[in-house]
């Protein structure tokens, strides 16, 4: 069998089409997992200009496979930004009035430091050898990026699902370092639930021998199945049952009938599998692994003693959260607890639970109700933080 | 805001609310009060709404609103966490009147209570001759379909501030023309001829 070309995704790993920040051994990151980091790298996209009072940056935190490329064409797929619905000029998060930046978290794979970088120690690649990376360490890295910008206080933090995690650790590990935190279709831990389905991903990826104990790159493979299938199940729990049966319903896909055997004779078959198959052309199985275990760590009370409360004790952050009626990965009443928390603490907090049949990904769609809170938040923030005319 | 119509208590709640103090508004509907206190008064204000598209106002208006209910969501708020809580126009629509208010008199030092009596003569005029349940301007809904669940009349509610232990500090009456009845006249005055109370009352 012919040795595959490595995907498109694995040069991004290491020579990425973003800006990069290269942290040296004197700049460890510590990680919760007790080691050191170091060197490490960060890539990361910035949209539109840092006012001379440094005042205007809002940070933009992606999703479990999503990368900086929040409001610029692709590198790898060519398709828009992922948040191009939300974030350019003229747009809700207004590029001609803000700085935004979006990093590739650690432990991702688009040019930030992950498994498929190479480890100075071995030359090879990381592979498993990557300390577990949690939600609290990709925070502390943007903050490294954030010091190195020269921006002592963000404007706002703003993100969905693992995003939204990030937005939450941001407003309890940097209080002062947060004006405005927008955390949406997210929770402040995982639930059993959300652990099981990652689990799920997990072996999927681990169960295609072309994984090789995590040493695929080295061997010139590509756990493409195993990977795909992770997406497959994860991508249904992204959805709602309504918003896929009003598109896909029971239709077959390109056929009159049944043929009576295990071909993808549903639409929902055949559109399931052009999504792993996609999926696997931009993302690396091992940065899968990575990503998932660190939401499945997340949960902020039980680092503050159990109390959430304890976590947003004395913030002068205002909040604003944003939950959808479908979600059922990151349901409403997730969203709810970090609100009586902040409640509790005293904080200033907004919460809308937006009408949707979209499920989780609603965050990611063209809502106009969200739309609006969004703007209806950033805009008065931006108002009291004298970045807009009153 | 259930649809209550005229929105006179506003100004007669705000002029009770202190000057910078934290105000808690349960059922702020799209944020008027919150923002009128906002700017007039410098308060650090909250609110709870049931409806989205209320919450959405409000958010817009840059008010730190939650979308929530007065039956449900009130117990997550700690003692003492507000100076002022207000329930304005809400009172009749909640489930349990009586825990809501038990429940605002443990957040808020103290707590502003609007709401439309309904001992007012024309109301009981209506019922007396028509045999119906009233619908007017200020009370526009039909018995079946109204969020209305729970009124009451002047005297009812000050019972209920007995029950809950609650110090009535001060309570106004408007008439139907919007003016306040004297405070010399009898509480059975108050009772028929006002159509909106606003009561401040503490623990």
């Amino acid at each position: 069998m012919a040795v595959k070309t490595a995907p498109q995704s694995h040069e991004q790993a290491s020579d990425p089409s973003s800006l990069v920040i290269r942290f040296g051994p004197d700049e460890p990151l510590k990680l919760e997992a007790g080691i050191d980091l170091a060197p490490f790298q960060i890539a990361y996209q910035t949209y539109g200009e840092l006012n001379d009072a440094h005042s205007n940056a809002v940070l933009v935190c992606h999703a479990l496979t999503g990368d900086q490329h929040v409001a610029n064409t692709h590198p790898v797929t060519g398709k828009p930004g992922w948040w191009d619905a939300l974030i350019g000029p003229g747009k809700i998060v207004d590029t001609n009035r803000f700085f935004v930046i979006c990093t590739n978290v650690v432990g991702g794979c688009l040019g930030s430091t992950g498994p498929a970088s190479t480890n100075p120690s071995t030359g090879r690649p990381y592979g498993l050898d990557l300390p577990v990376i949690t939600i609290r360490d990709m925070v502390r890295a943007q903050a490294m990026v954030i010091d190195h910008l020269g921006i002592d206080r963000l404007f706002c933090v703003i993100g969905g699902s693992m995003g939204g995690m990030q937005v939450l650790e941001w407003a309890a590990s940097y209080p002062e370092r947060v004006f405005s935190a927008l955390p949406i279709a997210t929770g402040a831990r995982h639930t059993s639930q959300n652990i099981a389905f990652h689990e799920v991903g997990r072996q999927a990826v681990m169960a295609d021998p072309e994984w090789c104990a995590g040493r695929y790159l080295e061997a010139g493979k590509r756990p493409e199945k195993g990977l795909a299938v992770a997406r497959m199940a994860a991508h249904i729990t992204y959805l709602s049952e309504a918003a896929l049966h009003r598109k896909f319903g029971r239709n077959l896909q390109d056929r009159e009938r049944l043929t009576f055997g295990f071909d993808a004779d549903f639409q929902i078959e055949s559109y399931l599998r052009h999504q792993g198959m996609t999926f696997v052309d931009r993302f690396d199985a091992n940065s899968y692994l990575y990503m998932t275990r660190a939401m499945d760590y997340f949960d902020l009370a039980a680092d503050h003693g159990g109390r959430l409360a304890e976590a947003f004790r004395g913030t002068t952050t205002r909040f604003c959260l944003i939950s959808f009626t479908s979600d059922w990965l990151f349901p409403t009443e997730e969203s709810r607890r970090v609100v009586h928390a902040l409640n509790a603490a005293g904080a200033s907090v907004s919460f809308v639970e937006i009408e949707t049949d979209k499920g989780h990904d609603a965050f990611l769609l063209d809502e106009p109700e969200f739309h609006g809170a969004v703007r209806g938040f950033i805009t008065a923030a931006a108002r009291d933080r004298g970045i807009l005319e009153a | 805001m259930n649809g209550t119509g005229s929105r006179v208590d506003f100004q007669l709640i705000a002029d009770m609310i202190a000057p910078r103090a934290r105000v808690l508004d349960v059922g702020c509907g799209e944020g008027e009060l919150l923002e009128l206190l906002r700017d007039d008064r410098q308060v650090d204000g909250r609110g709870i709404e049931i409806s989205q598209e209320g919450v959405n106002r409000c958010v817009a208006r840059g008010l730190s609103v939650i979308q929530g209910d007065a039956d449900h969501d009130l117990r997550y708020y700690p003692d003492r966490g507000f100076d002022y809580v207000i329930l304005s126009q809400t009172i009749q629509a909640t489930r349990n009147p009586k825990t809501v208010l038990e429940e605002l008199l443990r957040i808020g030092d103290k707590v502003v209570v609007s709401f439309p009596n309904f001992g007012h003569a024309r109301l009981r005029l209506s019922l007396l001759f028509r045999g119906r349940m009233p619908v007017t301007r200020d009370l526009p809904y039909s018995w079946y379909d109204t969020p209305n669940i729970h009124f009451c009349t002047i005297r009812d509610f000050m019972l209920l501030c007995d029950e809950v232990g609650a110090t009535v500090e001060k309570a106004i009456a408007l008439d139907g023309t919007g003016h306040e009845i004297a405070l010399s006249m009898p509480w059975w005055f108050w009772n028929l001829f006002g159509q909106q109370a606003v009561f401040l009352l503490r623990r």
